[in-house]
């Protein structure tokens, strides 16, 4: 009987555990005030935006200032890796809060839960990026998901974006069911969730030969990859990106995205280092397949939403190639490329909402016609962005793409590094044809554009003022990305 | 001889009640599939010598979570059904490629080797207590991914909330009472699509 009371003594619980996850309670807590501020102070709606901006901001310093030292058993750990992806977790989630009262005017829906949802989802993706134990990291998937899925259907303006909820949340399910086969296969096999401990076991005991190691490895790519929508599985990315609310098309192809990318990071080089001859050359075959597929889509679109959904997918083409590269300045180049995309593609659906008029879901490409001569500085904003999805010197396209390849060029993917080449250089046609309709064709009888508000002009920006930076100082990001590969 | 033939049996019932669940049509009868597999999967846990799992599968995943589904399709409109197009072309192509995912797991079958076992195995489980056993590494070494858990419900709570307030509050749109609120320069065509 006492020996029974001992093994369930409360003093078997550390509070040390508590430690790394308080920049995650401060978030959740931040989420609750969210909830409570939009039920009981109805007429204080505008100032929800800015306590989300402030919160998450909050969160963000005290996140880059607190380094736990790592405890041997924890589930969760603030490395610099985690600091990395969390800082650009979060900054979406900032960037995404200052778009949406623009974009809520402009379609004339306002739901106070949007932020609280927001919030709810950085909370997943913090946990996602700072677990190290397989448990947490399926757990912060599905937090930082769920909210998404309800996020998609929000707006019941038509049918499309129901469909759009349905489908994304179906195959978000069915992705989870993959992920977490593989995980049980590896649980199984090695007898623990912890991700380092996988990897030792797997380096101990001669397992790399394994069939059903290469089976949980082939599963968890499979996950994974309809995570980050990579090409075969990303079948559900253009319809959910079209049909969802721009914002939120916004914030899901960065933030869960690159979250995403932080779960294959440490999964693949922490559990399989020894298996990089298998998954290597998939993923470098995979990335290719991606930028094919995501390039040549985009080329055909009419609708500019369409098109930046498709050129999303064609970018986590580009940064799987540096996780293939299986080494640390690989994952490092990945996730400067991440957060130069962060500033890039936000930065383009900025201009897109601002641009589409609260128009939903037909925003076709000529909506830009002549809008160089309407409004000089947003085109001219437009022009930067668009030079850096497609990879054009003094931008951070370029910069970051530069590193991707000499990472990749390296591990020895030559042939991938070319078609990567040649595929951005003819990404070029369809971004460079939005400049073209920008600054090349006279405009049409058009109504005035609203003038953006106060958010949208910060995230104008900060967007052009990180694609710049990141362009002509590439150093401090780049280092920074070193650093957090690090051991 | 008798424990093969209940888990060959168990095992047999779920995969047929699984496949049932995803291709009869009326939603009804799926449930009551998954109900039939939830009771097998109770028994295969009592295989395990885990009683307290057998026992929650049955209160909690039976008892509770079935009977919601139930009370959900019976108070939704089931005519107003949202149609998906198919994500892959062909009917036979999906079959194919879980047919050929099907093989390729049972050819990596034999080749699987169990790993350390952890600190607890069945003898020290059922000498703990099961209740006790689960509940001490649960609220101990488990609390973080049991309270993201527990968030993860929160978070459902809200969402379907929110999904559910959109719904009424288009229904509502006749009265206009919400809407006047929330919606000031509402467009008025739209009153009229609500039958």
């Amino acid at each position: 009987m006492i020996e029974q009371l001992v093994v369930l003594n409360p003093a078997a619980f550390s509070w040390g555990m508590i430690t790394p996850v308080l920049p995650e309670l401060v978030l959740l807590a931040i989420g609750v005030a969210l909830i409570v501020l939009d039920l009981f102070a109805p007429r204080q709606r505008q100032l929800l935006p800015w306590m989300t901006v402030l919160g998450v901001s909050a969160v963000l310093l005290v996140n880059l200032g607190m380094y736990t030292p790592a405890e041997p058993g924890a589930m969760l750990r603030n490395d610099a890796y985690s600091a990395f992806f969390c800082t650009l977790c979060l900054a979406s989630v900032i960037l995404a809060a200052l778009m949406r009262e623009f974009y809520s005017t402009q379609v004339q829906s306002h739901q106070g839960e949007f932020y609280s949802l927001l919030v709810f989802s950085a909370v997943g993706m913090m946990i996602m990026v700072a677990s190290v134990d397989l448990i947490t990291i399926y757990l912060g998937l599905e937090l930082m998901a769920l909210p998404i899925y309800v996020l998609t259907g929000m707006h019941k303006k038509d049918l499309r974006t129901s469909e759009a909820a349905a489908k994304y949340f179906l195959m978000g399910v069915f992705a989870s069911a993959f992920l977490l086969f593989g995980m049980s296969l590896l649980f199984g096999l090695t007898g623990t969730t912890n991700v380092a401990e996988i990897g030792a076991y797997i380096g101990r005991n001669n397992l790399a030969d394994n069939a059903s190691l290469v089976m949980a490895l082939a599963l968890l790519i499979a996950g994974l990859c309809f995570k980050v929508a990579v090409v075969p599985f990303h079948m559900w990315t253009p319809d959910v990106y079209e049909g969802a609310p721009t914002v939120l098309t916004a914030f899901m192809s960065v933030g869960p995205k690159a979250a995403g990318f932080a779960v294959f990071g440490r999964i693949m080089l922490a559990v399989f280092p020894e298996l990089h001859a298998n998954w290597g050359p998939v993923l470098a075959l995979l990335a290719v397949l991606t930028m094919l597929v995501g390039n040549i889509t985009a080329l055909v679109q009419s609708s500019l939403k369409r098109m930046l959904a498709y050129s999303a997918i064609a970018h986590a083409g580009y940064a799987l190639l540096g996780i293939a590269a299986g080494s640390a300045s690989g994952m490092a180049a990945a996730m400067s490329y991440l957060f130069i995309y962060l500033f890039m593609n936000m930065g383009a659906f900025a201009i897109l909402i601002i641009f589409s008029q609260g128009v939903e879901q037909g925003e076709s490409i000529d909506s830009c016609r002549g809008m160089a001569s309407r409004n000089p500085v947003l085109a001219l904003c437009m022009l930067i962005f668009m030079f850096s999805l497609t990879g054009i010197p003094p931008t951070g396209g370029f910069t970051g793409k530069f590193y991707l390849f000499q990472s990749a060029v390296a591990a020895g993917y030559t042939a991938a590094v070319i078609a990567a080449v040649l595929l951005s250089a003819m990404s070029a046609f369809f971004y460079l044809r939005v400049i073209r309709l920008m600054y090349m064709s006279g405009p049409e009888q058009q109504p005035a554009i609203t003038a953006p508000s106060v958010g949208m002009l910060v995230v104008l920006g900060i967007a052009v003022a990180g694609v710049l930076a990141t362009g002509l100082v590439p150093g401090a990001l780049f280092d920074w990305a070193q650093r957090a590969m690090l051991p | 001889m008798f424990i093969p033939i209940y888990f060959w049996y168990s095992a047999f019932v779920i995969v047929l009640c699984g496949i049932l669940a995803i291709s009869l049509r009326n939603p009804v009868h799926s449930v009551l599939a998954v109900l039939v597999l939830f009771f097998h999967m109770a028994g295969l846990y009592l295989l395990l010598q885990a009683e307290f799992l057998a026992a929650v599968q049955i209160i909690v995943y039976a008892g509770a979570i079935l009977v919601l589904y139930l009370f959900v399709l019976f108070l939704v409109n089931l005519k107003e059904e949202l149609k998906l197009s198919a994500f892959v072309p062909g009917v036979w192509l999906g079959r194919g490629i879980a047919a050929g995912l099907f093989v390729l797991l049972i050819w990596m079958l034999p080749s699987f080797t169990s790993g350390i076992k952890g600190n607890w195995p069945s003898a020290a489980v059922s000498q703990a207590g099961h209740t006790k056993a689960l509940g001490g590494e649960l609220f101990t070494t488990y609390l973080i991914p049991f309270e993201i858990a527990g968030l993860i419900l929160l978070v459902a709570l809200v969402g379907s909330l929110v999904l559910a307030a959109r719904i009424e509050g288009e229904q509502s749109g006749r009265s206009g009472k919400r809407d006047q609120n929330e919606h000031p320069a509402l467009p008025p065509h739209q009153e009229e699509v609500q039958p």
